[in-house]
């Protein structure tokens, strides 16, 4: 046997740059900036694999370009060049940055879920909690509002988020419930592909560890992929099967998340890792 | 039969903050057979862990080979082995077992074991089942099971991470230092357990301090500041 896996989602050089960039950027970096021509590489050649069923962890510092990758990939804006692919998109065969906007709209609507680290962004916080979901379900071509209810109610069960409140607003919310209603409105289509973008940053630790035992939950009851940011090395060491590492725009270092963690090669790396209290 | 054999290991830590590099196992020469169970002895600092976690790729090797001679490769340099098929390997055929606990927060002792069962694939009736029988194959009191295991004594965490090894019937383990600071009667108990592990044909690596213990379990102990195996 051997494993001839296809990846959920590869990327590929991944470059999204703000300014027009020069023939020497690449020599004359300070950080992720052209120290001439003050171009900003926010990813600087970005390419990674996510493979059937596991949690790929990315940390780094802030500014690292974690979420850069992250919004790219959901469509949040147009990267400047590189390539990504999914499998339940024409087999990997077609570039997701290259399709019309409707068809990316599509794509997110049926094979990725994301979750940021705002609440804010991922819901509408006047709508009520069951409407948020049944927004994304729409969205996927779905109008039966019966079997929307159902749904609703089955997400926001497994979120623990009490049914009597699904037909109030998340902004009567806490933070915790907000990130939670996040993740079931990210799940609503049976995504084959989840971002995670800091999802327990800013949470108490008791609402975090609820948070983490969701992530675990969904990920051995759906066998989704994870791709799952986040500057907390004990959520990555908890959920990460493999991790990759970021600097500036670029990866540091990748390997299995206890290697990394145990036997980090990267001067980066090793700070971060002795860094931990 | 062999199913693992290190050729020339060795293994350097590179620390950048001090540009030092810091010399652990060097030239380690090892064949472990089907079945069998070596025991590995030395003096702190030595590189008895390193070895282990060379094998389990939590640390890269520097220099040499790892064969393991797997179910679902055939033989395969664990030393460079790709890290998904690594992982695929610690699913199904390795497990490494310390005292330490990797646990999720706010998750019982018996949590964490049915979670790994559920993680293989069986439901949570099934799962809860088989966890109990583990739990109490391995021991473990049944007033622990709905505990948090943050707070479990050595000995009790250390039959806690033997029954989530057990759970994917390893045909490889690895011990590092299970019998630390257990007392004389809870390592009798351990050795009970590591006796019916063998009997299961589980081929298995441990690192131990006293040699007493290794007597009616270990078939050879290997110094590894000689490099040898001991008469």
């Amino acid at each position: 046997m051997s494993l001839n896996e296809t990846s959920v989602l590869s990327v590929k050089n991944l470059v999204v740059r703000y300014g027009s960039g020069c023939d020497a950027c690449q020599e004359s970096l300070e950080k992720n900036r052209c120290k001439l021509c003050g171009s900003v590489w926010a990813a600087n050649d970005i390419s990674l694999d996510v493979y059937p069923g596991e949690v790929l962890g990315i940390v780094g510092e802030s500014g690292s370009g974690k979420t850069t990758l992250m919004r790219s990939l959901y469509f949040d804006f147009q990267p400047t060049s590189g390539s990504a692919t999914l499998r339940d998109y024409k087999n990997s065969r077609k570039n997701i940055w290259d399709v019309s906007a409707a068809e990316q709209r599509l794509i997110k609507n049926t094979i990725m879920g994301m979750v940021y680290q705002s609440p804010a962004l991922g819901l509408r916080m006047d709508y009520s909690a069951a409407s948020n979901i049944a927004e994304k379900i729409i969205a996927a071509g779905s109008r039966n509002a019966g079997t929307m209810t159902k749904r609703a109610v089955e997400l926001l069960e497994a979120v623990e988020i009490m049914t009597s409140r699904m037909n109030e607003a998340p902004k009567n919310f806490s933070g915790g419930m907000q990130q939670r209603v996040q993740i079931s409105k990210a799940l609503a289509n049976n995504p084959a592909l989840l971002l995670l973008d800091e999802v327990t940053t800013g949470l108490d630790l008791s609402v975090q560890a609820k948070v983490l035992d969701l992530i675990r939950r969904i990920k051995a009851k759906y066998g989704i992929s994870i791709l799952l940011v986040s500057h907390d090395l004990a959520v990555i060491r908890m959920l990460a099967d493999r991790t990759i590492v970021m600097l500036d725009g670029k990866i540091a270092e990748s390997g299995l998340t206890d290697q990394i963690l145990e036997d980090p090669q990267h001067v980066y790396t090793q700070q971060l890792v002795h860094s931990l209290i | 039969m062999e199913i693992l054999k290190i050729n020339g290991l060795a293994k350097n830590f590179y620390l950048h903050n001090h540009g030092l590099e810091i010399k652990s196992c060097h030239n380690i020469n090892l064949i472990l057979n089907k079945g069998e169970f070596i025991g590995i002895v030395g003096p702190s600092g030595a590189g008895k862990s390193t070895v282990l976690k060379c094998i389990n790729r939590s640390y890269l090797s520097t220099h040499g080979d790892i064969f393991y001679d797997s179910e679902a490769f055939g033989w395969i340099n664990l030393a460079t082995a790709s890290e998904r098929e690594i992982l695929y390997l610690r699913n199904h055929e390795i497990g490494y077992v310390s005292q330490f606990l990797n646990v999720m927060p706010r998750t019982t002792a018996k949590e964490h074991v049915m979670n790994a069962i559920i993680d293989m694939g069986q439901n949570t009736e099934a799962a809860e089942l088989n966890a109990c029988e583990i739990l109490s194959y391995f021991r473990l009191p049944e007033n622990l099971w709905g505990i948090y295991p943050a707070t479990f004594s050595g000995g009790e965490r250390l039959r806690l991470n033997l029954a989530h090894a057990m759970i994917k019937n390893p045909r490889l383990l690895m011990l590092d230092e299970p019998t630390a600071s257990l007392d004389d009667k809870t390592k009798i108990l351990v050795k009970d357990m590591l006796i019916k592990l063998k009997d299961r044909n589980t081929s298995m690596i441990g690192i131990f301090h006293d040699i007493e213990f290794m007597e009616g379990v270990c078939d050879k102990v290997f110094n590894i500041s000689d490099g040898a195996f001991l008469s």
